[in-house]
């Protein structure tokens, strides 16, 4: 599905080249359920930027399901994750003037499917994640695990193959954790392609392998050794 | 959802800001429709009165000046009354009617009034008569055989004593009747039928005019000549107002009537007239700059808020970006919001400038100001292409955000 193929991006501040990814070369095959760890600054919020198309590297290619992604136009790039991949963010990116509702049908809109059924999908979606009793609730009137829930029914809109998931359990208690790991595990049985960047290793546990990231560079590692 | 009720929704989100911005746009629009009301209203005004007045040129003594006139006329200059005949058997194109004129002041039972001759048409069809002319049904012109003003005299409403209020002439008057003011009818206690003394004369009052709000409410008018006996002035008068049509007094008219009379000062009321159009055009012109001042202002403020709208949405355009939305949606999202707001301060700056100018109208201008839709069209235009221009940049900002901004340490 990916394959980054020497991806190296590096950037200036205050005067100094910062090497984000160093030559990193990964596959990352359909369906499969990876976590991304390492220490801060390490890079891992740079690689799923990089996965995601938003942020272009300074060489090398990124290459999704055979197609080079940042050869595309900037709105192709758009279209493609609008289309295939779909984000969890660690506080969650509601739109806070929006319903749990309404924000579930943004990808949908962003697609140009009519009100209707842009509303239909969301109330389907926000009942998978067992929130179909606060589908009108705005994200202040929900807890961080009803907002992060909500959120997964944002990424699940648009039904992506790729889900990219920056630290999605950062902010939640270790019962939501859980509960939010337990989803994403479900998805990942549905046949989607998990990347999750996480510091924390319980939460790396449910991915199928995990890979260190350290000063740019991957190291792979082993399940057990990651937990 | 769609992008037109996301506007909508962020918008009642934060409405303070924003709210400043409608004010400032929506007082431009109402600068510019409430002086333009006023001053189209006011020209309409201007031209009716011009059709109503009927006199729209002057011949006074070549000593008189248009200001000393409108003092009262009475300026003490004189000329002959031999003046209206020539202008009569002239057959100027052009000319309506002639109303000359002799003022003298005088005591009516103590109280100091202004007298006023004025000659009717009867003298004029006996003299012309006399000429041999065969001059003129009343409503015909008095020069020519062709009535060319569009609105020509009334006849029957002429032949009515108080068509002196507001035609300038009158059909018949005896040479012992007076027709009084409505505030010195007041200020006598007289009526029609009454008698009273003029300088040991004695008049009967054939008619009082109602109120026109003009000088001619405090006077009262007798017989040319009789007014010329008691000022024992012989056969002279003050002015020859003429009734002639506009795109003649325009065009040949004033210079056939200096060559007609080169000892007199002809003076066309369209001078003055020009002088309160040229008023009302500046005034036009100084709308659209209060107009443009003030949108300008609405633009910086738009601008501002924007600009401040993006830098607090970050996060929210962003995480709109990683989910899909390309910068035309970004761009089209804070233009969408601009056009709303010129669209609704357009439509608040019409309310309120029309309202203002119908409040304003009838006391300032003695004019009634109805709604012009062209002002609705030009207000919300221009309101909207204003605040889609000021809000063009901040817009281009937000849809060049970088989405990584998303991502929990970026």
């Amino acid at each position: 599905m990916y394959q980054l193929q020497s991806v190296t991006h590096a950037y200036q501040r205050r005067g100094q080249t910062v090497t984000a990814l160093d030559d990193v070369t990964l596959d990352i095959p359909q369906n499969d359920f990876i976590a991304v760890v390492g220490p801060s600054g390490s890079g891992k919020t740079t690689l799923l930027s990089v996965l995601g198309g938003m942020l272009a590297p300074t060489a090398g290619q990124v290459v999704l399901d055979r197609k080079s992604i940042y050869e595309l136009s900037i709105a192709e790039r758009a279209a493609l994750r609008q289309q295939t991949i779909g984000f969890v963010f660690q506080s969650f990116n509601l739109i806070p003037w929006l319903s749990a509702c309404e924000n579930v049908q943004i990808p949908l809109m962003l697609c140009g499917q009519s009100p209707d059924k842009q509303r239909q999908r969301a109330l389907e979606l926000l009942d998978r994640v067992g929130l179909s009793d606060r589908t009108d609730h705005r994200p202040a009137e929900l807890s961080q695990g009803q907002q992060q829930r909500v959120a997964l029914a944002r990424t699940l809109a648009n039904d992506p193959q790729v889900i990219l998931a920056d630290e999605p359990t950062g902010n939640l208690d270790s019962d939501t954790r859980v509960q939010v790991m337990e989803y994403l595990t479900e998805f990942h049985n549905d046949g989607r392609t998990i990347v999750l960047v996480t510091h924390d290793a319980q939460t790396a546990a449910f991915a199928k392998r995990t890979i260190r990231l350290v000063a740019g560079v991957v190291e792979e590692t082993t399940k057990a050794e990651a937990a | 959802m769609r992008l037109r009720s996301m506007v909508w929704k962020e918008l009642w989100q934060r409405p303070t800001p924003m709210l400043t911005s409608l004010i400032a746009v929506a007082l431009g629009v109402t600068a510019l429709v409430a002086i333009q009301n006023l001053t189209v209203f006011s020209e309409r005004k201007i031209s009716e009165d011009m059709a109503s007045l009927g006199a729209n040129v002057l011949v006074l003594p070549p000593n008189v000046t248009l200001e000393d006139y409108y003092a009262a006329d009475m300026h003490g200059q004189t000329m002959p009354e031999e003046y209206v005949t020539r202008l009569a058997l002239a057959r100027m194109p052009g000319v309506e009617n002639l109303a000359p004129k002799l003022c003298l002041e005088t005591d009516v039972e103590d109280t100091a009034v202004t007298l006023t001759g004025i000659l009717p048409r009867s003298e004029f069809q006996a003299k012309a008569a006399w000429q041999g002319i065969g001059i003129m049904p009343m409503s015909d012109a008095i020069g020519t055989e062709r009535g060319c003003c569009p609105t020509t005299v009334d006849t029957e409403v002429d032949a009515a004593p108080e068509s002196l209020a507001t035609m300038r002439t009158i059909s018949q008057l005896d040479k012992r009747d007076v027709i009084l003011g409505s505030d010195v009818a007041t200020k006598l206690g007289k009526k029609v039928g009454d008698k009273v003394t003029i300088s040991g004369d004695d008049f009967q009052v054939l008619s009082v005019l109602p109120t026109t709000g003009t000088i001619d409410d405090s006077r009262l008018f007798a017989h040319l000549h009789s007014v010329q006996e008691l000022a024992d002035s012989g056969p002279v008068v003050n002015v020859i107002e003429i009734m002639a049509c506009c795109e003649d007094a325009a065009g040949d008219l004033i210079g056939n009537l200096s060559a007609e009379l080169p000892e007199t000062r002809i003076v066309t009321i369209a001078q003055v007239v020009e002088t309160q159009v040229a008023v009302n055009r500046l005034m036009s012109r100084l709308s659209w700059v209060f107009f443009s001042i003030l949108l300008l202002v609405g633009a910086a403020s738009i601008a501002s808020v924007m600009y401040a709208n993006v830098t607090e949405r970050r996060k929210e355009i962003g995480t709109l970006m990683a989910l899909g939305a390309s910068r035309g949606f970004v761009v089209r999202m804070f233009l969408g919001k601009a056009m709303l707001l010129g669209l609704v301060g357009g439509l608040m700056g019409f309310l309120g400038g029309t309202i203002l100018a119908a409040v304003l109208g009838p006391r300032l201008l003695g004019i009634t100001v109805q709604p012009l839709p062209e002002l609705l069209a030009i207000g919300m235009a221009a309101a909207t292409l204003v605040a889609l221009a000021a809000s063009f940049l901040p817009a281009r900002r937000a849809a060049g955000l970088d989405p990584c901004l998303v991502f929990n340490d970026a």
